[in-house]
């Protein structure tokens, strides 16, 4: 690779650094336009939409359902998938092939084939679309991701520990909650941030389940086509800087962690 | 991750022994239920919609039958948006490459000394997950509008007519797709070059290979797992994409892509057996190619 220089790659990597991040630039600064009617010119600086984001009231009504949704799905998703991730890492069992492929095949399914399919299903159901049938339609696709996520953490854990849980006489549920759990929490908390922000910015299979419920990301959808108020812009921008801060306190607390272990080793 | 399902380089050594334990069994069954339910039995009701016929009284409505030429029908009435779709995601899975693979690289070899900016530059690479898909595929909209920026710099060094639209174009839809799955494409190559020994490079300069030898010859077949990851974990999620070629996004009645016509026939036209139809031979394409990947790596390499 230092065939095109030494100083190449960082200046190619540089530019693809700076394409990642142009359209989260502009919507954050966006998010502080002083906008009439439509957020497309820039006509002035204001802490106005950050103060008052509800004052677009269907945008916050939507950030509510986001978050109802985001949040159950995420605990239904986390709970069945940790509890399939420990049985495929510790367990021997038949028709272990097909259920591999059956947790990986919702990864490989385009969204759109995912949610005309439950919605086929819930019509012929007979079934009202609505909050209820966009949670279970997240809960489906974040799953698969969350076994995922645990698996390689279940993976990891030294089966020793559990056995010596057990010679001190713990029963399976003492074992399990202060043993086998808290080591886990890392993987599980990570795989639940993931299946919040998968859900959170689902658009294709919500908007194919979500009958005439709005959530953030089906309102900026439909407000597309007449100008989004700059308060979408606020909430999108929020939900951003959140999560860099999560992910960054995971970063430093990991390091944290390695040099503590280096450290004691 | 989502990045480590096609790769297997999360594996973790496994332990020898697994033991059978009717624990296994309740720790699955609910889990597998819920995707069976909500999985598998989905794709009986596309099965079943698309072979349905319409009442010949009640419009709007239809009936099971085993109407077998809605197939034949939407491949006629929608070959070229197919052809489209599979044009455009191969397009912008090739860019997403071009632009990725060195940013891997970048990331993962020339960065190793740095662990510090090495973890920032992977944050910098999942930044976009974190802001809207719709808000930032919308910007890209407005920088592209005719009085936007990147026209008014275009037509002023006369590249662009002014005046001429760069929204709405192909050009545009494969630049969204482009940019909307490029982390998708970065971090299961980075993944597997995280990992590589650095003393093979050397090996190859010792062995008088040149830089761009070595690459060829050693880097690039080492990380040939993550580069097949990166262009099945891409191209999947573009072959499928409705929302960049949307008209009120990047696109235009010119650029529809197979999703515009599933969501078109589902949720506005009620035309259930087209959408299904096309939804199964979507699938169908998709899983092909699956079924390659799953062929040359095995099933437990999957997750």
């Amino acid at each position: 690779m230092r065939g095109f220089g030494k100083w190449g790659i960082w200046i190619y990597s540089g530019m693809a650094f700076v394409f990642l991040l142009i359209p989260i630039v502009y919507t954050i600064v966006f998010s502080f336009n002083d906008y009439r009617r439509t957020n497309i010119i820039w006509t002035g600086f204001t802490f106005d939409n950050w103060l008052n984001v509800c004052d677009a009231q269907d945008v916050c009504q939507s950030f509510g359902n986001s978050l109802f949704i985001g949040l159950v799905a995420t605990v239904l998703a986390t709970t069945l998938g940790t509890m399939i991730a420990i049985a495929l890492v510790r367990y021997r069992f038949r028709f272990r092939n097909a259920t591999t492929l059956l947790i990986f095949l919702p990864m490989a399914t385009p969204e759109v084939v995912l949610g005309a399919g439950l919605a086929a299903q819930f019509l012929q159901a007979g079934v009202s679309k609505g909050l209820w049938t966009i949670i279970l339609a997240h809960t489906l696709f974040c799953l698969s991701f969350v076994i995922v996520t645990v698996r390689a953490r279940v993976a990891s854990l030294d089966p020793a520990l559990e056995e010596a849980g057990r010679d001190l006489y713990g029963n399976p549920f003492q074992v399990f909650w202060r043993v086998t759990f808290p080591m886990l929490l890392p993987g599980i908390v990570a795989a639940a941030l993931l299946s919040f922000a998968l859900s959170f910015d689902d658009f294709i299979i919500t908007n194919f389940n979500r009958g005439a419920e709005v959530t953030f990301p089906s309102y900026v959808y439909t407000a597309a086509a007449r100008g989004i108020p700059a308060e979408a812009n606020v909430i999108a921008s929020a939900v951003f800087f959140l999560a860099i801060a999560l992910v960054l306190i995971a970063q430093v607390s990991a390091a944290a962690r390695r040099r503590q272990l280096a450290k004691a080793g | 991750m989502a990045f480590t399902a096609f790769s297997g380089t999360a594996q973790a050594a496994e332990p020898a022994v697994r033991k059978r334990s009717p624990i296994a069994l309740l720790l699955l069954l609910p889990g597998m239920f819920y995707l069976i339910l909500f999985f598998v039995t989905p794709f009986f009701s596309l099965i079943i919609t698309s072979l349905q016929e319409p009442d010949p009284l009640r419009f709007g409505e239809f009936n099971n039958a085993f109407n077998w030429q809605n197939y034949v029908i939407v491949i006629e009435t929608y070959w070229e948006q197919g052809l489209r779709s599979i044009g455009f995601a191969a397009l912008a899975t090739l860019f997403a490459l071009l632009i990725g693979y060195p940013l891997a690289y970048f990331i993962a070899i020339t960065l190793r000394p740095f662990p510090l900016l090495q973890a920032l530059g992977l944050v910098l690479v999942i930044a976009p997950f974190f802001i809207s898909f719709l808000l930032r595929t919308l910007a890209w909209k407005q920088i592209f509008a005719t009085e936007g920026p990147v026209a008014g710099i275009l037509s002023s060094v006369g590249i662009l007519e002014p005046g001429t639209a760069i929204t709405g174009t192909a050009f545009s839809v494969v630049f969204g797709l482009t940019y909307n799955f490029i982390p998708f494409m970065v971090l299961p190559i980075y993944s597997i070059l995280a990992t590589f020994d650095l003393r093979l490079i050397e090996a190859g300069n010792d062995l008088y290979g040149s830089p761009a030898t070595t690459f060829r010859t050693v880097t690039l077949p080492l990380s040939a797992v993550g580069v097949i990851s990166g262009t099945l974990l891409t191209f999947i999620p573009a072959v499928g994409d409705y929302i960049n070629a949307s008209r009120d996004f990047l696109g235009s009645a010119d650029t529809t892509m197979i999703g515009n016509v599933i969501e078109a026939n589902f949720l506005v036209l009620s035309n259930f057996p087209a959408a299904a139809a096309l939804s199964l031979l979507l699938m169908a394409f998709i899983l092909v190619l699956v079924g390659f990947y799953v062929k040359r790596s095995g099933t437990e390499d999957l997750l």
